[in-house]
């Protein structure tokens, strides 16, 4: 089926090229970070964990959004989510490929990643987040790539993969819920230090995944012969609405709490974001933007006119994803270190090289998108008769 | 694996080693009797041991931060550890603080005049349950059986896990090649590449030659370094007739390091 990756009309090609070139200048910027160090970013001694675990903390959560289609197809028998479960699935792949290339682009020592392996820790959260990160890329590849060869070739999918689909759906939840213990165990980081994160991550997770994969699918439907449809794009648009509804609750229980028990440890960390800490705030205008934007998206979601408006449900889906980038990849990390923890304000700002190094590697997950996608749609558009 | 020590995974390293392809020839050897049949890593005749270190610092015989240079500058030098003028880039092992930063739970707005400008010592508390270890995904950090935390730069695939694990911000990390800025190296103790993480080992190296930490060594008496698993110990002695204090006592992380003010 790859073949089908490398066959397309110039619009497609133009598009990889695009691709390519970013990742080319994100790869030259690596190199820099490379030969000089962790450096050339903007992280520092009491900030020492910026956009790239920003960056592959929300992608963890676009990644685990695949069990959204996933389940409601296999578990409830969910007929019209069949069509778009690959177009869920690929997506994983594309977000998991970049979560373990931001995690990599973070190492200061990258040629010794394999002492992950060499020395496993069970005692250490990273240790499992890479066990459960690699199964989920593998689950969703064999998942993905076996119903689909059964979809051309017009048979029921083989029957071994029924387990691993079930298996599927745990584990996406998994991945995101490791993700948070990375944070929320360490006992000096108020911010984190709550039962919530988890889920609070999981709710953000699957607003922004399906808010993404509607963009996905109405770009399909626009580019390609195959129609993801209608009904499908309404029923992930409910997903959205609750998922982002519960994410603002979760927020506010957080609030709550922090602010009403007035604990400094936890309380320092949310005045940092979003009033500013002895001068320093940079997030301010960020933090206060992405609840406008999280606000006004639950507007748009909820109201039925508003969401079955195909129109105002991609400006609902586009303001989902921005309000929750910016909470997770913008605000959770960094919001954690500062203060630091003997109650010093140095604030983190990233750097140029970083930002090109990030970009580079989103590029990266694009182009793997792109392929996956190409390749999903073209089999739909062959199984349909339409191409 | 947080309590067990270095040695003892060494020896089962070893052992495992030794069980899978070396238990004929050493048994040939052990059967002509010449050779000890099990391996073992021994300690230094004049090593210094505990079992459990412990610093206590004597807050009422420093004045101002001239008082603890001399220790800072004889840590960081014997150590090499680096000046780097960017301070995102800083390393430090043993550097000063206010109390309401140090103790930035326990302050409040009376202190008194001595407590509220003087400087205090700040280094790695050697935590009885450290939270850098638990986080650390290669046990590149690891616990001694005698309670000190050290770092294996060999092995710190630099993810500063610990880093942001550890509750006192007692860690630095090497965000560039550190050697520039090393102004005499001290060439028995090893340099740093850039990508790992550092922290003050309380002097493992010397105490495994039969030297007390050179902080203590060059204190005039304020600091004070014993076992506290030794009841007749310096340390015990100064704990059982002084007020002591530790940094964030609430977390449970169990500091070795101990405060008299």
């Amino acid at each position: 089926m790859l073949e089908k990756a490398l066959k397309g009309n110039k619009q497609y090609y133009g598009w990889i090229a695009a691709l390519l070139v970013v990742i080319g200048v994100g790869f030259a910027c690596y190199l820099w970070q490379f030969q000089f160090g962790l450096g050339i970013t903007g992280m520092s001694r009491d900030v020492s964990w910026g956009f790239y675990i920003a960056q592959f903390t929300f992608l963890v959560g676009v990644a685990a959004s695949a069990v959204m289609v996933v389940l409601p197809y296999y578990l409830h028998n969910y007929k019209a989510f069949g069509r778009i479960t690959i177009l869920g699935e690929f997506l994983a792949v594309a977000s998991v490929t970049m979560c373990i290339l931001f995690i990599f682009v973070d190492l200061g020592q990258p040629t010794r990643v394999f002492n992950v392996l060499l020395h496993p820790t069970p005692n250490s959260v990273l240790f499992w987040d890479m066990i459960v990160l690699n199964g989920y890329l593998f689950l969703n590849i064999i998942i993905g790539w076996n119903v689909l060869e059964a979809e051309r070739n017009n048979v029921a999918p083989a029957a071994w993969l029924k387990p691993l689909i079930y298996l599927s759906i745990p584990w996406a939840v998994s991945i995101h819920t490791v993700t948070a213990f990375l944070y929320c165990g360490l006992p000096g980081r108020g911010f984190w230090l709550t039962a919530i994160l988890a889920p609070r991550f999981l709710s953000s997770a699957f607003a922004a995944g399906p808010a993404f994969l509607i963009l996905l699918c109405m770009l399909v439907r626009k580019l390609t012969k195959f129609d993801p449809g209608k009904e499908q794009i309404q029923s992930l648009a409910k997903v959205v609405a609750y998922a982002i509804c519960i994410n603002v609750f979760f927020f506010l229980c957080e609030v709550f709490v922090v602010f009403y028990s007035r604990i400094p440890e936890h309380m320092d960390h949310f005045i940092y974001l979003f009033a500013g800490l002895k001068g320093h705030s940079a997030l301010v205008p960020w933090m206060w933007a992405s609840m406008i934007l999280m606000g006004i998206s639950i507007i748009l979601l909820v109201n039925p006119a508003t969401r079955k408006n195909e129109t105002t449900l991609v400006a609902a889906c586009i303001t989902v994803f921005i309000g929750t980038w910016i909470d997770k990849g913008l605000g959770m990390i960094s919001g954690g270190f500062v203060p630091n923890p003997l109650h010093h304000v140095n604030e983190y700002v990233p750097t140029i090289p970083e930002l090109a190094i990030s970009i580079g590697v989103w590029a990266t997950g694009f182009l793997v998108l792109t392929a996956l996608f190409k390749i999903a749609v073209s089999i739909k558009e062959e199984v349909s008769g339409v191409s | 694996m947080e309590e067990s020590s270095r040695r003892t995974f060494l020896k089962l390293a070893g052992f495992s080693a030794l069980g899978l392809g070396a238990k004929p020839v050493l048994d040939a050897f052990a059967s002509s009797g010449g050779v000890q049949s099990k391996p073992m890593v021994m300690k230094g005749e004049k090593a210094l041991q505990a079992k459990r270190w412990a610093l206590v610092i004597d807050t009422r015989k420093f004045k101002s931060e001239k008082d603890l240079e001399p220790m800072i500058e004889v840590c960081h030098k014997i150590h090499n550890v680096p000046k780097l003028e960017n301070k995102r880039h800083e390393i430090k092992w043993l550097w000063t603080e206010e109390f309401k930063h140090i103790f930035s739970s326990q302050t409040h707005d009376f202190l008194d005049e001595r407590v509220k400008d003087l400087p205090f010592l700040t280094l790695c508390n050697h935590c009885e349950k450290p939270a850098c270890v638990r986080a650390c995904p290669t046990k590149a950090t690891f616990k001694r059986a005698d309670g000190i935390v050290l770092m294996d730069f060999h092995r710190c695939i630099g993810c500063r896990f610990c880093m942001a694990a550890c509750p006192y911000g007692s860690r630095s990390f090497n965000f560039r090649d550190p050697r520039p800025f090393i102004k005499e190296t001290n060439l028995k103790f090893p340099t740093r590449m850039k990508g790992v993480v550092e922290k003050c080992n309380f002097c493992a190296e010397r105490l495994a030659v039969g030297k007390i930490p050179a902080c203590v060594e060059v204190s005039k008496g304020a600091l004070a370094f014993g076992d506290l698993g030794d009841s007749k110990s310096k340390v015990r002695e100064l704990l059982s007739s002084n007020f002591t204090i530790r940094r964030k006592p609430a977390l449970g992380a169990g500091p070795s390091v101990f405060y008299i003010v």
